[in-house]
Parts: C-alpha cells; structure tokens; sequence
C-alpha cells in the first residue's frame, strides 16, 4: 500500500457514498416540486401533506448530499494535485461554474423553501423549491460534462513548455457527446432512484396501512404510489435507451472499457453478449488472457456496440497490443473482473427496480392494490437495488478509464500529490470512513422514524370542524 | 490589469464573501450555548436566525475554491495539498456542522440535541480558527521547492504568527456573529448577544491589532497599512454601535471589519500566491499559475454576468427573512 492506492481508495468510497445521496437529491427535488404543484393547482391537502411529508425526507437526504459533496471538490487538490495541476484549465472550468449557476441557486433557494412557507405568496413560494430542483439538475451537467472530458478529452492542447493541458473550445466540452449522452443516462437513473424511493415509502406505508392514524392516510399513499410507479416506467425507458447508446460511445470512444466489461480478449465481428464468464488474466504480458467458461447470447453485443449483427468489437489483447504501441510499453487494461460483473450488475439491478415500476403501473392499474403482502417487500427492495445499479455504474465508468485519469493523457499513478505523506492519505481515509460510518446510521434511522411517524407528524390532521393548516412551520430546525 | 491579475481580484473577492457571510454564522455557531443558555426555545431561536442562509453562505466558499481551480490549478493544488490536514479539519468540521443544523430539531431528545450542539459549536470554531491559520501561514511563505511541491509539516505550520492569525479570524467571527444576532433576535437572546458582543470587542480587537501590526511589520506598505488602519478602525465602530444599540449599523461595521481584513491578506500576498520560504525564486505567482487568457475570458464573461444575478437573488433571500428571530417564530 502507498500513498497512491490509498487515494485511490478514498476517491472511490467518498464518490460512491457522495451518490448515494445525489440521485435521491436530483430526483426527489422535482418529485416534491411536482407535489407542491400539484397542491397549489387542486388546492387538496393531501397533496400539501405529501409535499410536507416528502419534502422532510428529501431535506434530511438533501443535508447529507451538500456535506459529503464539499469532500469531493477538495479532494482533487489534496489528494490528486498533480491532476489538478494538469487539467485544472479545463476540468476547473465546469467545476466552478457549477458553484456559480447551480449551488448557488439550490442553496439559497432551498433555504427559502423551508424556512419560506408562511413569508412568501404561494406563487413564489412554489417557484422557489423549483428554483432549487433546477440547481440540483443543473449541477449534475457540470459534473458529467468534467467527468466525460475525462473519458473522451476534447476541445483542448497541451502546452509544450510547462505540460499543462489548457482550455481551446469550451463549446466541445460542453458538448462532449460523451458529456449529454451521460447527463441523459445519469440524470433518468436518478429519476428511477427517486421513482422507487416514493415507491418503497408509499408501499411501506400501505404494508401498514391498519395502523394509518387517520382514514386519510392510505388514499395519499395510493396517489404517490401511482406517481412513484409512472415516475420509475418513464424515466426507466430513458435509462435503457440511453444506456444502449452509451454502449456505442463506449465503443467508439473507450473500447477497452467494454472488452473488459464484455471479457472479450480477441477482436471478432459477429461478437455475443456474454452472460457468464470465467477467465485468466496476467496482468503487463501482452496477449495472455482468455476466458475458461463463457456463456454467450450471439450477436448481441455487437448490435449493441455497433448498431450492426455483425458489427467488430475489439478485444483486450488486441487493444493492450495497440496501446502499447501508441503510448509506449505498460499495463493499459484496468481491474477485468470488476468491470465485468459491475456491468452485468448495474444492468440486472437496473432493470429489476424498473421491472418492478412496470409491474407496478400494472398491478395499480384503476385504483387497484395488490393484496399479497409480499409484493410490498418486492417494491420495497427495489430502491436498493436501483441505488446499487447506479453505484455499479460508476464503477464501471471509473474503474472502466484506468490506468488513466485522462484518457490517453494523464496516467492514474501520474496524478497523485507528490508531496503528501502516506499518514496524511491514511489518516484522512480513516477519519473519512469512521465519519461516512457513523452518518450513514444517524441518516438510515432518522429516514425510517420519519417514514413510520407519517405525514400526520409534519403537519397534524386537524380535528373536525377546524381549517387545514398549510402554513404552519414545518420546516425549521 | 490583465486577467491573471483580475482573476486574482475576483477570487479574493469570493474569499471576501465566504468569510463576510460565514463569519457570521460560524460566529453563531460558537456563540450557540453561551446566548441559548438554559433553554432550547433560545437556541433555537439562534439557530433559526441563520437557518435560511448559512447553506447559501457556504456556497461563497465552494465557488471560491472552484475558481482557484480554474483560475489558478498550480494555487488550488499547491494549497490543498500543502494544507493537507488543516484542510481535512475544516472539512471535517463543515460536515459535522452542516449534518447538525438539519438534524438536531429532528428527534425531540436533548441529549440528541446536546450532542449536535456540540457539534455545532466546534464545527463553527474549527474552520474560523483554522480560515485565519491558513491564511497566515500564506502570508509567512511555505517550504516550497523549485518542483513546486509544498514540504511543510504540520507543526512549521504551527507557528506563533499564524496562532495569532487564527485567533483573530475565530475572534473576529465572534464578535460578527454576537453583532448579527444582535440584530436578527428579540427578548433575552437579543441581550445576551449585546453582552456577548461587548465581551468579544476587546478580544477581537486586540488579537486583530496584533495580527496587522505583526503582519504589516514583516510586508510594510501603505496600501495594506491603510486598510488595516480601516480594519482595526472598523472593528471599533462596530463595538460602539452595538452597544448604543444601532444593530444594523453595527453589523456593517464588523462586515467592513472583515471585508478589509481579508483585503489586507490579499493585498498583501500579491504578486505571489504561494510564496516560499525557501527562495523567492521558487515562488508561485499570479502568472506563474493562472490558466491560458482563453479559459480566463471565458470565465470572466460567465463571472461578469452571474455573479450579479447571484448577489440580487441572495440579497432578495435575506430580504424575505428580515424580520428578528423569536420564541414565538420556533415554537
């Protein structure tokens, strides 16, 4: 272990515990504006008291999304200052953008909407929480747009004095091809993680529903259930038909990143989707692996790669030769088996939560609810799945680019701060880790009181004869 | 001026905000169990006089960073890598602080809410002690080597110069956050903030003085010394107002407090933006730094036209809750 792998490490647990929480933000943000929409164009309570309700769980999800995401921007100087040194020209570029268009509108918005309900007109008062789910989705762009400059450098030169990549078409990095098709996939998979959450709550609720303190109660179960449901099939239809065409990108622009996620070692035309493989792998010779057991569907990864049956698909061995040509003697392919079972899985999860959506849409369908308590469990365990699909795809977009930090550019091992100290990386993963630990309870179990105390908790049912209250401070700390 | 150079304006500028803003709520923060003493209707009512703000004053923060990292990669990776625990510290303290505000109210347990006041309340002094440490510590110089690597440990960076810098930032915060709650409360919190405000005067003043005095002894010239004059000057005004209860004027004096401090800190660091202590040949400069005159237009284009809209609409949100904080708003 060296100071290297350890932040390594560190990047991979503060990013992925950081999106456990960003698509339930990105997502639920438009969720919970649509249900205050919803109340202000009906002028029903329930649907204020799902705003309210849901509205608490987003904020209490929202919280854990700013602190966790204030590591990420840091971290790339400490940590990886010889990338930032490298890149900051360009990847800086969108990075304070975002702080500049999109946290500053979700931050300042956000604090309006809680502490706003009884200061502002309704009008205004509903603009703002949509002011905040603008900032939210918009920030995703800037993000992906670094990240998929990361994968497909473009709009760019190096300077051949200091070495330092510098900015020359800002237009091409925002119009990364690799930038919108991932905004598109990210952005729908955060609505079906969203999606499946309104979903997972409503089900349990409707588990329960004998012990609703008030008759009310089931009814706007049944309605975010539904909303959950057609939230999930929508965006879920937009993650598949954008996930097939970040295949062909992956292709075109990263083909050793799906050889490794297909475990494809020759290059072959006519190529199947492997749904089972077992192979060997050693790891800096050229042209020595080679799958034992490989169980294949015939010509599907070519048609999803190439848009054509017989379509070439280049293997590892093949592209380790050519790169080794290309950028000089080493290991250019990244972790085999990782990238193989993390695409099947993001792939398997994914379709399981949206399954269960369509299912879903199905089995509600006129007002209808299954009474079989098992099909609640089901509905409820596809939130986690769909969270672990995203999580997967990150792994594999990430692990998917090693050996490099910028492909064809900068080498992972290349971008690390040179001048900090194995204790201070050690340190800092520790305190990091103990930290995430520690939140990820405090946040699960205030989630679930919040989820079991139920809407009447945020804002009280009122006795018979009395107004509903819709002003009430529900929000402040 | 070139664009290196106005970049560098631009960014002491957003630092300028972050602590103009957040020094207030860090001041708060600290001031939590002091003002809310003996019942939680009164710590409530401090923490609400920040509640709708503090995350947009954070913000400041963020986009400050992000802009060194676009602006000046060399500065942003130096700094964060060179300042590698500080960092952690602070980062550390802003989650704990942040998780905290959004949490204590939602289980109604006080020892829950005991344990995320203390949360609070070092997430608070933590990053106003360690703002001042870093930045003093800036200005002394770093080991810096002609690789651009900065060497210096954590205990070079413990040095009696940047201690005083880092009292006058946590003080400073202070005496800002007891001003604002001053003017944002009512009832016993509003007194309790006066009192607290004239207790932190004298320390504020006197650790600030100290610091600008120390600091213009070792990078004399008038310029800088102008506007620390106006700093300690600032500082005064401010401590008199609050007690002739002229709140609102006295928060603008605490704010030029701070906005000339940190111009001190900037003016004073220019040309160099990490200078080193081992030759001044190995320092890193505003040119040496900044990104191509390309990524530097672009960004002072996008700037220019944002950064407006951004001080209208957060000026407008402290517009919306401009009325003082009190028991009967929380309960």
């Amino acid at each position: 272990m060296d100071a290297l792998d350890l932040a390594r490490w560190q990047f991979g647990i503060t990013t992925i515990y950081h999106f456990l929480f960003v698509p339930l933000t990105i997502g639920l943000s438009v969720v919970v504006a649509a249900l205050q929409t919803a109340w202000h164009r009906t002028g029903r309570p329930e649907y204020l008291r799902a705003t309210k309700f849901f509205g608490k769980l987003f904020l209490i999800n929202f919280a854990m999304g700013v602190v966790t995401g204030i590591v990420q921007e840091f971290q790339f100087g400490m940590n990886w200052s010889a990338y930032s040194t490298f890149v900051g020209d360009v990847f800086g570029a969108p990075l304070a953008l975002e702080a500049l268009l999109a946290f500053f509108l979700e931050s300042t918005f956000i604090g309006l909407w809680i502490f706003g309900w009884d200061r502002l007109p309704r009008r205004v008062h509903l603009a703002t929480i949509w002011a905040a789910a603008i900032g939210s989705n918009l920030s995703a762009f800037f993000i992906l747009a670094a990240n998929a400059w990361m994968r497909h450098p473009v709009g760019f030169a190096v300077d051949p004095v200091n070495g330092r990549a510098y900015l020359t078409d800002i237009w091409a990095v925002v119009t990364n091809p690799q930038a919108l098709s991932t905004y598109v996939h990210v952005v729908s998979a955060s609505f079906v993680v969203a999606g499946l959450f309104v979903v997972a709550v409503s089900a349990y609720k409707l588990l329960h529903r004998d012990r609703a303190p008030h008759p009310d109660e089931p009814g706007l179960f049944r309605r975010t259930l539904r909303a959950g449901l057609v939230t999930t099939a929508v965006a879920g239809a937009v993650v598949a038909l954008s996930g097939d065409h970040q295949a062909k990108l992956m292709a075109e622009y990263e083909p050793m990143k799906l050889a490794s996620a297909e475990a494809i070692w020759e290059t072959e035309g006519a190529a199947g989707f492997s749904l089972f493989a077992i192979g060997d792998h050693e790891i800096g010779e050229v042209g020595v692996g080679r799958n034992f057991v490989d169980l294949e569907v015939p010509y599907v990864l070519s048609f999803l790669a190439t848009g054509s049956p017989a379509g070439e698909v280049e293997g590892i061995n093949d592209l380790q030769r050519r790169f080794s040509e290309q950028f000089g003697p080493g290991d250019y392919t990244p972790n085999i088996p990782v990238l193989y079972w993390s695409f099947r899985l993001m792939i398997g999860l994914g379709l399981a939560g949206v399954g269960v959506g369509v299912l879903g849409l199905w089995l509600t369908r006129r007002g209808a609810l299954p009474r079989q308590r098992w099909m609640y469990r089901v509905a409820i365990a596809a939130l986690p799945a769909a969270l672990a699909a995203n999580i997967f795809g990150w792994v594999l977009t990430e692990m998917g680019r090693q050996p490099w930090t910028v492909v064809g550019q900068l080498l992972t091992a290349a971008s690390v701060s040179p001048g900090v100290s194995l204790f201070e990386v050690a340190f800092s993963l520790t305190v990091f880790t103990l930290l995430y630990g520690v939140l990820a309870v405090v946040e699960a179990r205030l989630l679930l009181r919040y989820v079991k105390a139920g809407p009447g908790h945020v804002m009280p049912y009122p006795r018979a004869g009395e107004p509903e209250p819709d002003r009430i401070p529900a929000f402040v700390y | 001026m070139d664009l290196p150079t106005v970049w560098f304006v631009a960014i002491a500028v957003l630092w300028t905000g972050y602590f103009v803003l957040e020094g207030f709520d860090f001041g708060v923060g600290m001031l939590l169990p002091v003002l809310g003493r003996g019942s939680d209707a009164d710590r409530r009512v401090v923490i609400n006089a920040i509640g709708p703000v503090w995350d947009g004053n954070e913000v400041w923060l963020i986009t400050a960073v992000g802009a060194m990292f676009a602006a000046f990669p060399a500065w942003y990776a130096g700094l964060l890598s060179g300042f590698y625990l500080p960092v952690l510290l602070v980062i550390v303290a802003l989650i704990g602080r942040g998780v905290a505000f959004e949490y204590r109210g939602k289980v109604d347990d006080p020892r829950w809410r005991a344990r995320w006041d203390a949360v609070i309340v070092a997430g608070s002094a933590v990053p106003a002690f360690t703002w001042g440490l870093v930045f003093a510590n800036l200005l002394r110089g770093v080991e810096l080597g002609p690789d651009g690597v900065v060497r210096s440990g954590l205990l070079d960076l413990l040095n009696p110069y940047a201690l005083v810098g880092g009292l006058a930032t946590l003080t400073l915060f202070v005496l800002h956050g007891a001003v604002f709650l001053a003017l944002k409360t009512d009832g016993p919190v509003r007194h309790r903030a006066r009192a607290a405000a004239g207790a932190a005067a004298p320390a504020a003043g006197a650790t600030l003085f100290a610091f600008l005095m120390w600091t213009q002894a070792d990078h004399a010239s008038p310029a800088t010394s102008v506007v620390a004059a106006c700093a300690v000057g600032a500082l005064v005004a401010g401590a008199l107002l609050v007690a002739r209860r002229r709140e609102g004027w006295a928060f603008l004096a605490t704010a030029v407090a701070i906005a000339a401090t940190t111009a001190v800190l900037f003016g004073t660091l220019f040309p160099a933006v990490l200078p080193s202590l081992l030759d001044p040949a190995y320092d890193l400069t505003v040119h040496g730094a900044a990104s191509a005159p390309y990524t530097l237009g672009i960004l002072s284009w996008i700037g220019a036209f944002f950064l407006p809209v951004v001080v209208l609409y957060q000026s407008w949100s402290y517009w919306v809750f401009r009325r003082r904080v009190t028991r009967a708003h929380v309960s």
